[in-house]
């Protein structure tokens, strides 16, 4: 009796207390919805119907005929496909060869620059200038910089003695010089998460372990690499992300070729719809596709995240 | 032996950006050479120089209609972004309701199934909803960010709550409350997912490429792409140059006036 009378004493007391639990209640019921509904909305429309809708266009059979159905056939069309093994085996190469030297020779970048000088603010720059520009003004410059003989690698290469090398025509070193470019174009973008991610290193962990006696070697690999975790898996996810999704580069400089030797999961459903309007096919490599991009990234994060709680 | 240590990575790492900038400095000097002279792979040329090149590139290119639909398309995603990002960021960080990891982990899905993955079935949502070969048809699928809304929940989650009670308690509705008291707190995450989304758009060409197909509505981009292949058919290697700079220059001279604010800008929006 006495308890249950004075709340309204406290009430009464504090009347802030009240108004904050009536603006709590009031804002929970209406807003919440109209908060969401424009980002849901684009968000149903342009990511989570596309992907029943791919995933429903990959099992229709027949889709010009009066009897289609659902089954396999697409997925026994594509498997069957010596493109679509092609361009699988191709992204495979170009994920690995330009994702661990990209993010390695990141990661020396910003251990080399990791001191703000007015030099190393300048170098900087010029590591992380091609981030800023679309991989097709890129592909316009690599296109002249490959150029067999007259182009830039070629002219100053003949001046070291080496004769004209094909660079994007040859089928064995296609697929290399189109990771060359992604290489060149995405350093730069990891090199500023790795700076941020060193800048986050205490400097009193450096200095005890110094003071242990450990040596440069040892002191980035037990401590700065371990530190470094949140960036890792932060950065790779997007690096695989790049790995699938950056194609343009194929588009305007190679369209795939030779014989195949450039062509990536992108840009094979880009052929399939665009070129052969075989849109059953284009579908369900765009599931394929889908289900490697979330499987790589989710296990990545993961396994990056295990490793942070193990090290530290 | 730890200073000659540094000295050698600077050393290296001087190297390598030197190495990093070459196609930027062929760009700038092969635009600047007009004709078609016979050393236009030399990085240092005798001359002669001149603009002719830009002049080319200018008048054979439709550049004017492809800066408008640039502009247009980056500042009209930019524009609707801002809405529908500040309001499910503030939901996400100031609400709580059913549901609400679920639909986080909804949103973030966006952030690996972008749009040039699920180009077959988004042009097939495009024709149906009559906005195929339109600068709309471009923008539509970018309107929602689960990035941004990512972005603009952890900035809110910074702004101290006793703004926001101090303006209830004068009665202001969550609308009102969002653009005069959160926004102007809020500006360094709205200043970096601005950066970041126009960056990124103005870059970009597959899904561009895909959505349109008359010239009237095409980007800088693709743009580029189709002028580039003409011009180097041509051997035009001066001109695919300059106009090269002309797509990827307004950003990149940006960039390098405000590169503080656009490295930050970036970072923030990794790490965040």
């Amino acid at each position: 009796m006495k308890r249950s009378a004075a709340e309204p004493v406290v009430l009464f007391v504090d009347p802030g207390f009240a108004f904050r639990r009536r603006v709590r209640r009031r804002s929970r019921r209406l807003p919440v919805v109209a908060l969401l509904a424009p980002a849901l909305l684009f968000l149903a429309a342009f990511t989570y119907w596309p992907l029943l809708r791919v995933f429903a266009d990959s099992m229709m059979v027949g889709r010009f005929t009066d009897q289609h159905a659902l089954g396999l056939d697409n997925y026994r069309r594509l498997f069957t496909d010596a493109h679509f093994a092609r361009a699988a085996w191709n992204n495979a190469v170009y994920a690995a060869g330009t994702i661990v030297p990209s993010l390695m020779l990141a990661l020396l970048f910003a251990l080399a620059l990791r001191d703000t000088t007015r030099l190393t603010t300048v170098l900087r720059t010029l590591v992380a200038m091609p981030l800023m520009i679309p991989l097709v003004a890129a592909a316009a410059l690599f296109s002249f910089i490959l150029l067999p003989g007259e182009g830039l690698l070629d002219f100053y290469l003949a001046k070291l003695g080496v004769p004209m090398i094909n660079w994007l025509g040859d089928s064995d070193l296609a697929l290399g010089s189109v990771v060359a470019i992604t290489v060149w174009k995405n350093t730069g973008y990891y090199m500023l998460f790795f700076l941020a991610g060193l800048a986050a290193v205490p400097q009193e962990l450096i200095d005890a372990a110094t003071m242990d006696g450990a040596g440069a070697w040892r002191r980035f690999r037990n401590v700065t690499l371990p530190m470094l975790g949140p960036t890792l898996a932060f950065v790779v996810p997007i690096a695989i992300l790049n790995a699938l999704t950056q194609v343009d580069h194929v588009v305007t400089m190679t369209q795939g070729g030779p014989a195949d030797a450039t062509s990536l999961l992108l840009y094979y459903i880009y052929q399939q719809a665009a070129q052969n309007y075989d849109v059953g096919i284009a579908s369900s490599a765009t599931v394929i596709s889908v289900a490697a991009l979330l499987a790589l990234s989710l296990i990545s994060f993961r396994l990056i995240e295990r490793g942070i709680h193990y090290e530290s | 032996m730890k200073a000659e240590w540094r000295l050698l990575a600077l050393l290296a790492a001087s190297a390598g950006a030197l190495l990093w900038a070459i196609p930027f400095a062929w760009m700038a000097v092969a635009a600047l050479r007009p004709g078609v002279p016979a050393d236009i792979a030399s990085l240092t040329p005798a001359g002669p120089f001149g603009p002719r090149n830009f002049q080319e590139a200018w008048t054979s290119g439709s550049f004017p209609l492809w800066y408008l639909n640039t502009f247009t398309m980056c500042g009209g995603i930019l524009a609707v972004q801002l809405v529908t990002v500040t309001a499910a960021g503030y939901a996400f960080a100031r609400l709580t309701f059913p549901g609400r990891d679920v639909l986080f982990a909804l949103f973030l899905l966006q952030l690996l199934l972008v749009p040039p993955l699920l180009i077959v079935p988004n042009l097939a949502t495009l024709v149906s909803l009559h906005l195929y070969d339109t600068l709309l048809g471009i923008m539509a699928p970018y309107f929602a960010s689960a990035f941004g809304t990512f972005l603009m929940s952890q900035t809110f989650r910074t702004i101290p709550r006793d703004y926001e009670e101090a303006a209830m308690l004068e009665g202001a509705t969550v609308p009102a409350l969002i653009r005069h008291v959160l926004l102007p707190l809020a500006k360094p995450g709205l200043a970096a997912f601005a950066i970041v989304s126009v960056t990124a758009h103005w870059n970009e060409f597959l899904w561009p490429l895909m959505a349109v197909s008359s010239p009237s509505s095409q980007v800088l981009t693709v743009g580029l792409a189709s002028f580039a292949s003409g011009a180097e058919a041509g051997s035009a290697w001066g001109i695919v140059a300059a106009g090269t700079f002309l797509v990827a220059g307004p950003l990149l001279l940006i960039f390098l006036v405000f590169q503080r604010r656009f490295v930050a800008s970036f970072v923030f929006s990794g790490i965040k």
